[in-house]
């Protein structure tokens, strides 16, 4: 059930590239205008960090422990309590699954394997040959009437079957 | 209404009324629908009258206990020695809920309006929407929503030219079902692990960074405006059961059923309607086998005892279950419940933020126990086991996300009991 990826995704980025400079610097800028303490932009700022190298490095859990004067230790421990902040790279497109007991009524685990199949996945977490998908399972994504729902990078494709997944996957490629 | 479903004339839309409609997303077309006049009206009265306003509504917290919103709202201090903070809990994640979802894409602005309204009546400049952070769709409209009220006035320093200010800011969780708990989202505000804090303190007495704090559900907030257009006492005479149960409730309903959908319905509305008029019945015809009425942390209850069900606080709790957040879960007759019990219970391992050993370990146990039941292994004093570790699961915790597992776990094991002694008895494995 673990939300990160194995394989090595398209997004690597070189580790040393600093994430906190230019738009990025003014964007946590503005984040900090909004809170009493520098802490609490912690969950903003990994956020910035992944929309921009696609995962949370080592080096960039450094960077923000610097900036925001906290821990690298801090940083990790907070990083680690989420599932949405991919603590190693994943493919292009990452697709999230909701396999709770209300889509799971509805036949999520069919609609899982249909997209391991389509993406070339070779099991949950794990990154596409081609670099191109990581699947991981979800656990209730708030769409239960639509299932079953699938959250593809930051589109959420309601009502998904086994049926409808190769023409989903064939529109991110 | 029903949506995504054309709205039942047995629905009451208050909530839901634009659900589905594009133009209502914007603050030109909310306004033509008679937005922001609450907001007007409850700044030309007094703190406390609106505080009084919302308490005399009767109306009860929808993320799922249920306190009354302006008795919460009244335990917040009249003295302000320390900022007070309003948070919006937008972390909809109770498997079987979806309702704050629709509320936070179609009608941002109404939560807008209800939020500005909490905070100018207990004196917080500064609101906290935290939004699950899945909700992608959501955070674009309500971030658009935000700034076009900063745009035209209605947030900010200074409050339609009253001298009011209201801040409000989106805080993105990042995936972890137990910030939906209070203090847990209170602490993932403050940049910290989502643990959930002792209580007491309580969040109107010490909240985000010690400082008074209100905290409430994206549908309770979104009833405000209403509460304060049309007066108390009209809201309070919504109800077809109890006046301890008023206004209006979103029901989202799931599963096997053959029209999923959001229903809104007043108080007390039987469950057996909901289930079969509006939400047209068992999917493919078949039979209810069980439902569980306020999302997967509620008792689970037969088809029998749905039947006579009413939709309130005490129609469910005399039902064996409870109102939770609306989030009805359906189950047909073909439905495996030890298998879907598992995938609960599954669901609260993963999800247990396992500060207390009697959660970590117990909802861990439990799932293992159930898994061993559908390979083929199980014995029949697992049954008592899990009885068992339902009871060491039950009011010993920081939160109740552990209670919540054992409710699910215990109940369906009382009122299925044959389902799980056939798996023990037969040795038939399925995969797990």
């Amino acid at each position: 059930m673990s939300q990160a990826g194995t394989g090595t995704g398209a997004h690597e980025p070189s580790a040393a590239a600093p994430v906190f400079e230019g738009a990025a610097r003014r964007e946590l800028d503005a984040v900090l205008k909004k809170y009493p303490t520098a802490q609490a932009a912690l969950l903003p700022a990994l956020w910035i960090v992944q929309e921009r190298q696609g995962w949370v490095s080592p080096g960039a859990m450094a960077e923000v422990a610097e900036v925001l004067g906290l821990t690298v230790a801090y940083v990790k421990g907070v990083v680690t309590f989420y599932t949405m902040y991919h603590q190693h790279p994943v493919g292009k497109h990452f697709a999230q699954v909701c396999t709770t007991s209300p889509c799971n009524l509805c036949g999520a685990e069919g609609v899982v394997a249909a997209l391991l199949k389509a993406t070339g996945c070779k099991r949950m977490g794990e990154t596409s040959p081609d670099g191109l998908w990581t699947v991981v399972e979800a656990e209730c994504l708030g769409a239960c009437g639509f299932a079953t729902p699938v959250l593809v990078d930051d589109d959420l494709i309601e009502s998904v079957t086994a049926e409808s997944v190769p023409a989903l996957v064939a529109r991110y490629r | 209404m029903g949506y995504p479903h054309p709205s039942h004339p047995r629905e009451t839309v208050l909530l839901s009324r634009h659900f589905g409609d594009a133009e209502a997303r914007g603050l030109a077309g909310w306004m033509t629908r008679g937005g922001y006049q609450a907001l007007e009206k409850a700044l030309g009265m007094s703190r406390e009258q609106v505080i009084e306003e919302v308490k005399a509504s009767g109306v009860r917290g929808r993320g799922g206990a249920g306190f009354p919103a302006g008795v919460k709202w009244s335990f917040m201090p009249k003295q302000k020695t320390k900022p007070h903070y309003l948070c919006v809990n937008a972390d909809e994640g109770e498997p079987g809920t979806f309702k704050d979802r629709e509320l936070l894409r179609w009608t941002p602005h109404a939560l807008i309006e209800g939020s500005a309204i909490c905070a100018y009546a207990i004196q917080a400049e500064q609101v906290y929407i935290y939004v699950r952070g899945e909700f992608t769709e959501p955070i674009r409209v309500l971030q658009a929503a935000l700034d076009e009220a900063y745009a035209k006035g209605l947030l900010g320093a200074n409050v339609l030219g009253r001298g009011v200010r209201i801040d409000m800011t989106i805080h993105r969780g990042a995936g972890a079902y137990i910030c939906g708990e209070e203090t847990a989202l209170m602490n993932s505000i403050e940049g910290k692990r989502g643990n959930p804090r002792i209580k007491p303190p309580f969040p109107a007495a010490a909240g985000l960074w010690g400082c008074p704090t209100t905290i409430n559900n994206v549908e309770t907030l979104c009833a405000i405006p209403h509460i304060l257009e049309k007066g108390a006492a009209w809201y309070k005479g919504l109800s077809l059961s109890n006046p301890k149960s008023s206004g209006t409730k979103l029901f989202s309903v799931c599963g096997a059923i053959a029209k999923p959908g959001n229903y809104e319905v007043t108080m007390g509305f039987p469950m057996k309607d909901l289930l079969y008029d509006l939400a047209g019945g068992i999917k493919g015809g078949r039979k209810l086998k069980a439902v569980q009425p306020g999302g997967s942390s509620v008792p689970f209850i037969t088809a029998e005892e749905a039947d006579g069900a009413l939709l309130d606080y005490e129609g469910c709790v005399a039902a064996g279950t409870q109102l939770g957040s609306g989030g009805m879960i359906v189950y047909d007759d073909a439905t495996d419940i030890v298998y879907q019990v598992m995938r609960l219970a599954q669901f609260y391992a993963h999800e247990s933020c396992a500060q207390c050993t009697q959660c970590r370990e117990g909802t861990a146990w439990t799932t293992k126990i159930l898994q061993r039941m559908l390979r083929g292994e199980g014995r029949m004093e697992d049954l008592d086991l899990l009885f068992d570790l339902g009871e060491q699961m039950t009011g010993k915790t920081i939160c109740v996300l552990s209670d919540s597992c054992a409710a699910a776990v215990v109940s369906a094991i009382r009122k299925f009991r044959p389902d799980f002694e056939a798996y023990i008895r037969s040795g038939r494995a399925v995969a797990v």
